[in-house]
């Protein structure tokens, strides 16, 4: 943030920030002093950005040609990919634009794991962001009842009835959920509402992200705290625009192939059969991108106790900046960390793979192993690892191991008055 | 050093809870507008004629939304569900109970883990199979082995003649 106040150069520019400062808004977002080694694995943010404006566009557009109701939705949809101009584009925008989000998101999520970005001072942007995380998997599950198939109607028969699991009021809940005494059109309706208005509620989430991001600036890659503005920063305008612009590209390439040439790769054939109270599909699974605690709530034979581990396994997240004990932030300079860090990631693509697999055998056996790791890793490793761990010398700024030597006393006096010329 | 409640505090507190009552006042019917409304209570029962089902065979019918299963067991079938010791079952239930005509299984066809319809004639135990999370249920529609923590519920029911079922 640059110290010094900012003043419009025109007359009318002055006088209308000095009544509603927006241009002093916009002059602090392009000069946001930004660390200058950040890489590409932090231009998720501005694609994540991306994501969440093209789900809202494509939304409207589908919402003026949807009927929200069980007897027509399904029709409706149809009538979306054959009838309406360039509906099929539009839709398979939205429904693969799910799935990039979510594939985002993850790459957002690893990226603060992998360089500590939740730790102090960042732990209200880390919650603020397992929030919205928790609302685009709301969203997602409710988009993906509207279009009123088999995967839709079963997904949320058992997605609703895990609040059946709740001791005494669960199955008053889940009449309530219903409207009904099973998913039917009242549920559909109050479906639709909650999908649209969800979005929303993320945009709010991000600004607020995105705010308290900008109070202690951005972590950077070997997660010290900086100077700002100062040699370790460029300015957000032009140097991230830029490079978050390149990434976006590569990115779209990415979604776009998606979109042209395997648009239902993501999906369920089952999806295109319209919703049928009485059958229900031989092997439901979710969407790939729940896939993890899926296999999470399947590995726990009891009811209840399923359901609260698959909550626990999202919740936890919100926890970390206390669990992970370690004042180093980056895994750069932590050895032990950085394996650590690579098991959790095989650890929950196991999960999501065995998530897609029938729950019995050798398929239920590695769930189980896989589930419990997954807590160790949080519960036990990340407390433990904070006070064993031998960490390696962490560099006093980003510039210092390119002009001075190592982190001693007289690598900071000679940082010290480089700075001070 | 002790305060000594004044006026105000009395006004403030009965602010607060005049406020607390209107508040809830406003939004219980906000809540209570996602509950059942009154045309999805008014199809509470359906009757069903059984004539046609042979023994061995199942049929199904919808209910409040809900799949409902009549099944006309074999001898074997009963005398298998019969066998089971209660002790053996995780949600121990006499088949007399659940089965008041032994020849007729009615029940909801809604498997108690999550909610999906089980499939008939499948599964470990000769009764039905959840294809969701791997429930399997006996022939009296029992859990015997998987996630589901309770049997198959039996809806209220009666034969209104030899050939008709009331559910409801």
């Amino acid at each position: 943030m640059s110290e010094h106040e900012y003043t419009p150069k025109s007359k009318v520019g002055k006088w209308f920030n000095d009544r509603l400062p927006l241009l002093t808004l916009a002059n602090h977002l392009t000069d946001y002093p930004t660390p200058k080694n950040l890489n590409y694995w932090w231009t998720f943010g501005g694609i994540l950005t991306f994501c969440l404006i093209t789900q809202i566009v494509t939304g409207l557009v589908l919402a003026m040609h949807y009927i929200a109701h069980a007897d027509m939705a399904f029709q409706s949809v149809e009538h979306i990919m054959r009838d309406v101009n360039y509906g099929w584009l539009i839709r398979y925008i939205h429904a693969n634009g799910a799935s990039m989000f979510f594939l985002a998101v993850y790459i957002h999520i690893f990226r603060s794991l992998f360089y500590g970005s939740y730790k102090s001072p960042r732990e209200v942007i880390w919650i603020i962001g397992i929030i919205i995380y928790l609302l685009m998997m709301a969203a997602a599950f409710l988009g993906y009842v509207l279009p009123w198939g088999q995967m839709s109607f079963w997904g949320a028969t058992v997605i609703t009835n895990l609040f059946s699991a709740i001791p005494l009021v669960g199955e008053g809940i889940v009449t309530w959920l219903w409207g009904g005494y099973s998913v039917d059109n009242p549920t559909l309706t109050r479906f639709f509402t909650l999908h649209y208005l969800i979005p929303f509620l993320i945009l709010g989430l991000v600004v607020l992200h995105i705010w308290a991001l900008h109070v202690p600036g951005n972590n950077n890659p070997i997660g010290i705290d900086i100077k700002k503005p100062s040699k370790d920063t460029v300015p957000f305008h032009p140097y991230i625009v830029i490079k978050d612009g390149f990434a976006l590209l590569m990115f779209m390439i990415v979604f776009a192939f998606f979109v042209f040439y395997t648009p239902n790769i993501l999906g369920h054939a089952d999806n295109y059969i319209e919703a049928n109270p009485l059958v229900t599909p031989a092997h439901i699974v979710p969407e790939w991108y729940l896939l993890p605690f899926y296999a999470i709530l399947r590995s726990v034979p009891d009811k209840l106790l399923g359901v609260i581990a698959m909550l626990s396994a999202i919740l936890i997240l919100a926890a970390l900046p206390w669990l992970d004990t370690s004042k180093i932030r980056s895994a750069v300079f932590r050895p032990l960390y950085k394996q650590f860090y690579w098991i959790l990631v095989a650890d929950v693509l196991i999960l999501g793979y065995v998530g897609a697999m029938p729950a019995e055998g050798l398929y239920l056996l590695i769930a189980r192993i896989a589930t419990a790791y997954y807590f160790l890793h949080f519960l036990v490793v990340l407390p433990v690892l904070g006070f064993k761990e031998r960490t390696t010398p962490v560099p006093l700024s980003i510039t210092e191991p390119i002009l001075g030597g190592s982190p001693n006393l007289a690598a900071l006096k000679k940082k010290d008055s480089f700075k001070n010329q | 050093m002790e305060k000594k409640t004044k006026r105000r505090d009395f006004l403030f507190t009965a602010t607060y809870a005049v406020g607390a009552v209107g508040a809830g006042a406003v939004i219980w019917p906000m809540i209570d507008q996602m509950n059942p409304d009154a045309s999805v209570k008014a199809l509470a029962s359906t009757e069903v004629d059984v004539s046609a089902v042979n023994p061995g065979k199942t049929i199904t019918v919808l209910w409040r939304g809900k799949p409902v299963f009549i099944r006309r067991r074999t001898q074997e079938e009963i005398a298998e569900a019969k066998s089971v010791k209660l002790e053996d079952l995780k949600h121990p239930e006499k088949d007399e109970d659940r089965a008041k005509n032994p020849e007729w299984l009615v029940m909801l066809g809604v498997c108690t883990h999550l909610g999906c319809v089980p499939l008939d004639q499948k599964g470990d135990y000769n009764g039905w199979f959840c294809p969701c999370h791997g429930s399997h249920y006996d022939t009296s529609g029992r859990i015997r082995k998987g996630p589901a923590p309770t049997n198959m519920e039996i809806p209220e029911y009666k034969f209104v003649d030899a050939n008709t079922i009331k559910i409801g």
